[in-house]
């Protein structure tokens, strides 16, 4: 995981339906580094994230990790959408189980199930179904998938969306954390978050301009 | 803007080549129609009713040919991504849907003096029957769809599916009816069909063919129109927003 | 790879398990037609026992499209497929492993339901084999096959029915020779074997090339 790395996305474009949403964008992260994303509503800052995870075509534009490997990008980053991809008939642990052995991470015993989900205070109600969380104990649940199977890249789509001041502060302590262990991250947050971001692009005024 | 270079293209040939096709098309159906009527002998054993067989099987051999078009512009907008593939696709589908619904009707009435009864369960007509199924699927998938691009890749998918398994179907409705009705149909084949009908079916053939890829031009052109149109009002519809 | 397949199958049973609804909802679906059925024909009981095959196999097949609609719905609503992308499995893979789970909780308690509803219609007893072997081999096309369909509505209104009409004129072949397996058991005089061997060759291929169209499907459709 700490293994040193850079991500270089070069002349991305991308369309929607004939409409240009984002052209010749081009941006580098080193490791260690973040990227807030900011602009108004509808500029294309989830279209970006999800391009970078392959989850939509862009229209041209590479994205490289480097070194490179032999595993593809998509296997090698962890993307934190709208959408929290929680089962509701299934416990909290049985959730993170599932994430846990789906992307490959580190065997989730009781002890490091325990701890994970102490990141987050979800620890007492481990063995609760998806459907009784409230929406910020399914946003937290959503973002511990992170901690399971470490990924160098994390893309966050406004991670800190229905957590309280304090739930705010540990997501803010877990990426600080992602990013010393040499990871990168792209996050976009309407919140202010009390990170170190290396590196900021406006999406708003790229396109006034 | 999408990028219009190819269909500019299209819709210049089309230009061109819509008075001589639509010239063609008349004068073979004029042709075709003369033979079929004052020209072609009634059959010994059906009388008139043959003369059927003049709309029956050019409609069931473009039944087919609109199927293979649909296959090929799905191959061409899944892997060439070409923009004129989808529109091809999608146009062609009504088409051939109608002239698969034509060759039912032509066949049931063509069905009514010969067996006695407007519907048979031959294997010739229950493969048209499914055939049909297929395109009103494909057609209402195109429905369904909103977004152009994700009905265009969903129905060349449909498309491609659907013409893998044509074959099969074929072949098991032919196993099916040689199972439950041994060999007492009414078969037309190549050899029973008397030389002095075979002139006028080919005309008849012809024409259809024309007829088709007249309406299936006439179709993409109005259809690569009506997205120049959608194309535009967003446009506007983004100048008014900004 | 092995480790996420055993994962997402292992989690699709369950969530079928748990929320045991699609099971139960298909189960007394197909019950019910092959209720009707009898009332709407009359209670002749060589008539029924002749149409016994046919019926059983196409109310099957309704009542397997009824959930099928859900093979990839849940996951896309929730954002789930969207992380399954992310992971190691190709989409294909995880169109058929998704497939399969549609298998072994609609299929299989649909085809161990068959030989009894099969007494309703007074199909003979010796051939209740014959329609579980048909039944066996030929449902798990009928799932594979679902899934192009489930991946081409994803996200659609009325999928379901826009899904049964693109689907089923699919099932014909499957259709044709399952039926044919179980009458060629009760009438003979042509083996119950040939049609059967040609419904695995069918379910085979299905197997193969379904989780491709499906996975094409679902990338059109993952926007």
């Amino acid at each position: 995981m700490a293994r040193a790395k850079s991500l270089r996305a070069r002349n991305l474009s991308c369309r929607r339906g004939g409409r240009l949403i984002f052209e010749k964008l081009s941006f580098a992260l080193k490791s260690g580094e973040a990227l807030l994303l900011t602009g108004p509503n509808g500029v294309g800052k989830t279209t970006l994230l999800r391009g970078l995870a392959g989850l939509l075509p862009l229209e041209h534009g590479e994205i490289a990790l480097s070194p490179a490997t032999d595993q593809p990008l998509y296997e090698q980053l962890h993307y934190v959408g709208h959408l929290n991809g929680i089962k509701t008939s299934l416990s909290v642990a049985e959730n993170l189980q599932f994430w846990c052995e789906y992307y490959g991470g580190p065997p989730l015993n009781e002890e490091r199930l325990e701890t994970v989900l102490a990141r987050f205070g979800l620890d007492p109600i481990a063995q609760l179904p998806g459907a009784l969380l409230s929406a910020g104990q399914k946003r937290k649940l959503a973002l511990l998938r992170l901690a399971v199977a470490p990924r160098p890249l994390w893309l966050l789509d406004e991670p800190s969306v229905s957590l309280d001041r304090a739930s705010t502060r540990h997501l803010r302590d877990m990426i600080a954390e992602h990013l010393e262990e040499g990871g990168m991250a792209v996050v976009t947050s309407h919140i202010p978050m009390s990170l170190a971001f290396a590196h900021r692009l406006d999406l708003g005024k790229r396109r006034a301009s | 803007m999408i990028s219009l270079a190819n269909p500019t293209r299209f819709l210049e040939l089309v230009r061109i080549v819509l008075p001589w096709l639509t010239g063609l098309t008349v004068i073979l159906f004029a042709v075709g129609l003369y033979l079929s009527f004052f020209v072609a002998p009634p059959d010994y054993q059906q009388g008139e009713t043959v003369k059927i067989m003049f709309i029956h099987v050019p409609s069931a051999w473009l039944a087919m040919m609109a199927y293979t078009v649909i296959a090929i512009a799905a191959l061409g907008s899944l892997i060439w991504r070409h923009p004129l593939a989808d529109v091809a696709g999608k146009t062609a589908a009504p088409i051939g849907a109608t002239f698969t619904f034509l060759a039912l009707i032509t066949g049931s009435l063509w069905g009514k003096p010969m067996w006695g009864t407007y519907w048979v369960w031959d294997a010739r007509l229950t493969s048209m029957l499914v055939l049909f199924l297929l395109y009103l699927g494909l057609i209402a998938l195109w429905e369904a769809i909103d977004e152009p691009s994700r009905a265009g890749k969903a129905a060349a998918i449909l498309a491609l599916v659907g013409f893998v398994n044509v074959p099969i179907i074929k072949f098991s409705v032919d196993w099916w009816n040689t199972l439950h009705q041994p060999a007492s149909v009414f078969r037309m084949g190549g050899s029973t069909i008397d030389p002095s009908l075979l002139a006028p079916l080919f005309v008849m053939a012809g024409a259809f063919t024309c007829l088709f890829l007249l309406l299936h031009f006439l179709a993409m052109r109005a259809e690569i129109l009506r997205r120049r149109v959608g194309a535009l009002q967003q446009i506007e519809a983004q100048r008014a927003a900004a | 790879m092995i480790r996420a397949a055993l994962a997402l199958l292992g989690r699709d049973l369950r969530l079928a398990w748990r929320e045991g609804g699609a099971i139960g909802t298909a189960l007394g679906f197909y019950f019910a037609v092959i209720v009707l059925t009898p009332l709407g024909l009359g209670p002749d009981l060589n008539l029924l026992s002749r149409i016994a095959p046919g019926i059983l196999w196409v109310a099957l097949l309704l009542a397997g499209l009824l959930s099928a609609d859900r093979i990839f719905h849940n996951d896309y609503e929730d954002g789930s497929l969207d992380l399954l992308t992310l992971g190691p499995l190709p989409l294909e893979l995880v169109a058929g492993i998704k497939s399969l789970a549609h298998w072994i909780t609609t299929g299989i308690p649909l085809t161990l339901l068959a030989p009894v509803l099969g007494l309703l219609l007074n199909l003979p007893i010796e051939s209740s084999g014959f329609l579980v072997l048909s039944l066996l081999a030929g449902t798990p096309a009928v799932s594979f096959v679902a899934a192009i369909g489930a991946g081409l509505t994803l996200g659609l209104r009325r999928s379901g029915v826009l899904m049964a009409l693109m689907i089923l004129p699919l099932y014909v072949p499957a259709l044709i020779f399952g039926v044919a397996t179980v009458s060629a058991s009760i009438t003979g005089p042509a083996s119950p074997w040939a049609p059967l061997m040609i419904l695995c060759g069918i379910s085979l291929a299905s197997l193969v090339l379904s989780p491709i169209a499906a996975a094409a499907a679902l990338r059109a459709a993952l926007r």
